[in-house]
């Protein structure tokens, strides 16, 4: 698979504040990459690096392979963290304006515009002012315009801030709906179930270095820890002892509608989950056998808290 | 790709289409016209009221000396004591009682003149008073002497000292108020321009970043485009305003001193009225003349040609900075500490051309601010009518935009950091630290 973006060994430092060191990173074509990574770690200033808004100190971005150059700006779509609106003028001008920076001709624009908002069911407001609209709604046209021109890149810093579990999911399934289309996407976010639920790949940075970057479901099997979560009705109420000596295990919670005995296992090397299962058979009726896989949240902290 | 003329139109047409610019534009005009005629009426009407004035003249010689004018009435009083006459005053509400002591015709420099009055009175009414007994007494000295008053007007001489220059252009004295004029109005009209459309270019800036728009549009624009774009756009909607008040001021005041039959020529300032004194000579014939070659004898295509120059290279050198001081901060109250340097260097332009223009053109301290770039438009503009060199006025323009491209080199580096940053209010060191970033 080819590369959309290649970030190489780029560093920035404010005075003597280090905002990234030597950060690199590669992007797919087609797919949503997350980055993550706590607050003021350098995500922002990656961010704008390959927006061209800040210059690094050294290293180079590609783009498709190519250095970054000001044309680029017409293959990149960013919806920043801090956004807004101009507020004196009407929705459809100022997402008209917005489109034409971006490279596109004013028939053009209006015409994928109407496309646009007729899609995110917002076709009548084209006549009103931004002071009239509600938070949410002065995103859904952030977003339009954002996407307007069909870049090849997509960048949304934190893009469900501020939207309804409703306008979220809508948003959430054009940005699906613009992969499958061929953008990709670059997704800054601290909300990990959306991480969970979009990304292929993630990087998480920390304090300006990379940490960690790689294929999602990849981190995760590295991130594994062989723990299961068992769910048991036992036949006899020595079974709990029992288990517990047998295997280094925990209390787990977790809802279900019977009153079983509810356990995490945590296997050791020499064990296997095959055997476990069939030792639990043999004790009572078994109604939850789950391998635990480590959520994007458990890999974040973890990472973090190691390196702090 | 070039977004200018995209950024300068939606500059334009947003502050064009604001309605505190609407209401400003059409507004402003209206007051001002408003204020003008109330005050000249009401000053007017403060000089309509003629008041009486009691006269005393034990002395018996100023009989004839009193006449009626429309502002004042005199009650000539006679065969009364001093007491009595201040008790007729007082009794008949005049405006005060001007009491002159017997005097012999051999002393007439040490007459006792004296004026009583219920308020102290107005300094215009003693000094027409004044004047009055002096022409009187002056008279009387001269009749005393033998001389006959007609023979002392016609010995006395008036001349107008011709001038010109070794190249043989003539020029008068009205020339001089007339550059003044010109010089004047011309810095002082840059002067508001420059404190009016850089503070609007300064809001603007801000409002970009409080509407937090500025990280869209600095995706897709490079910053000082759109720096520069919001500059000229201002400017343009400021020329347009400009050019409104221009005409809408004239046509009304046209219209009110037609109407209310108000002479505006009533509300003048004190250098007016000297310019006017300068004016007033008998002859009218040989003034218009006058005015007219004076006119033809400045330097008027140099005048146009270096106003155009120095008032966009003066205006964008300032407006730059008021972008810059923009984006540094996070609203209006935290520009306070940055528009001080600002305004320093220009009043003292201002003050400097008032002050030493007039005082001599090309005197050293005025040919130094001249050059100097902060104070250079303001003070060159006031110098040209006077014909400056042209090599002068070259050099002050060439380090001017010298000037103009190093400061809007330097305000691009601190409007490109500064937009981004939010929520401190930055120090001039941290200003200095932005432009190495």
């Amino acid at each position: 698979m080819s590369k959309l973006l290649q970030v190489k060994n780029v560093s920035k430092s404010f005075g003597n504040h280090v905002a990234l060191n030597n950060v690199s990173l590669s992007i797919e074509k087609g797919k949503i990459f997350g980055l993550l990574g706590p607050n003021g770690a350098g995500k922002t200033t990656l961010i704008r690096i390959i927006n061209q808004i800040t210059i690094p100190d050294s290293g180079t971005v590609l783009l498709d392979g190519e250095k970054l150059q000001s044309h680029h700006i017409q293959n990149i779509g960013y919806l920043p963290e801090e956004r807004g609106l101009y507020k004196s003028m009407k929705v459809g001008e100022q997402a008209l304006y917005l489109a034409q920076l971006k490279g596109l001709s004013k028939t053009e624009a209006k015409k994928r515009l109407k496309i646009w908002f007729e899609r995110l069911e917002i076709g009548d407001w084209w006549d009103k002012k931004i002071q009239e609209l509600s938070k949410g709604m002065a995103q859904k046209i952030q977003f339009v315009v954002t996407v307007l021109h069909e870049p090849k890149l997509l960048i949304f810093d934190e893009p469900f801030s501020g939207f309804d579990p409703i306008n979220a999911n809508l948003i959430k399934d054009q940005i699906l709906k613009l992969r499958e289309d061929g953008a990709t996407v670059i997704f800054s976010t601290h909300r990990m179930e959306s991480v969970e639920e979009l990304c292929d790949d993630i990087a998480l940075i920390h304090k300006s270095n990379k940490l960690i970057d790689g294929n999602l479901l990849d981190i995760k099997r590295q991130f594994k820890s062989g723990i299961y979560q068992v769910g048991l009705i036992p036949d006899s109420t020595s079974v709990e002892v029992e288990i517990v000596s047998k295997f280094k295990s925990a209390p787990a919670f977790f809802k279900s509608i019977n009153n079983e005995l509810k356990l995490n296992i945590n296997l050791e090397a020499h064990q296997n989950p095959n055997d476990l299962l069939m030792y639990l058979t043999t004790k009572g009726q078994v109604t939850n056998f789950v391998e635990v896989i480590p959520t994007a949240n458990d890999i974040f902290i973890q990472t973090v808290n190691n390196n702090n | 790709m070039n977004h200018l003329p995209l950024i300068i139109k939606r500059e334009y047409i947003t502050k064009v289409r604001n309605k505190s610019f609407i209401i400003m534009t059409f507004l402003s005009p209206l007051l001002f016209i408003t204020l003008i005629s109330v005050v000249s009426y009401l000053s007017q009407l403060n000089n309509d009221k003629s008041r009486t004035i009691s006269v005393l003249d034990q002395s018996g010689l100023f009989k004839e000396t009193f006449q009626n004018t429309d502002e004042i009435k005199f009650n000539v009083l006679q065969n009364k004591t001093l007491q009595e006459s201040k008790d007729i005053s007082e009794a008949s509400e005049d405006y005060g009682l001007l009491f002159i002591d017997n005097f012999s015709k051999e002393e007439t420099d040490n007459v006792n003149v004296q004026f009583f009055s219920e308020e102290s009175a107005s300094i215009g009414v003693i000094s027409d008073l004044e004047r009055i007994v002096e022409k009187r007494l002056t008279h009387l000295n001269l009749q005393e002497k033998g001389i006959d008053r007609q023979q002392i007007e016609d010995a006395t001489a008036k001349i107008t000292i011709a001038q010109e220059n070794f190249k043989g252009v003539k020029s008068s004295e009205i020339d001089g108020w007339l550059k003044l004029i010109f010089g004047g109005a011309a810095g002082y009209l840059l002067f508001m321009f420059i404190i009016i459309y850089g503070n609007m270019i300064m809001r603007s800036v801000i409002e970009e970043k409080t509407s937090r728009i500025i990280e869209v549009i600095i995706s897709s624009v490079k910053p000082i485009q759109l720096m520069l774009g919001k500059i000229i756009g201002t400017s343009l909607a400021g020329i347009t305003q400009f050019v409104i008040w221009l005409i809408l001021g004239g046509v009304l005041m046209t219209i009110v001193s037609f109407i209310f039959n108000i002479d505006m020529s009533q509300t003048q300032t004190p250098q007016q009225e000297l310019i006017n004194q300068a004016i007033q000579n008998p002859d009218v014939n040989i003034q218009a003349q006058q005015v007219w070659s004076a006119f033809s004898n400045m330097p008027i295509t140099n005048l146009i040609i270096a106003f155009v120059l120095f008032f966009i290279c003066g205006y964008l050198l300032y407006s730059s900075i008021y972008a810059a001081i923009g984006a540094a901060v996070d609203n209006e109250t935290d520009t306070q500490q940055f528009m001080l340097p600002v305004l320093i260097p220009l009043i003292l332009g201002v003050y400097i051309g008032f002050f030493t223009v007039i005082e001599n053109p090309h005197g050293t301290v005025s040919t130094i601010f001249s050059f100097i770039p902060f104070t250079s438009p303001v003070v060159m503009l006031m110098r040209i009518p006077f014909g400056v060199p042209i090599w002068q006025q070259l050099l002050s323009l060439f380090i001017l935009i010298g000037t103009f491209v190093v400061t809007v080199w330097f305000a691009a580096k601190i409007y490109r950091v500064g937009i981004l940053m939010y929520g401190k209010k930055p120090s001039y060191k941290e200003l200095i630290k932005w432009i190495k970033y």
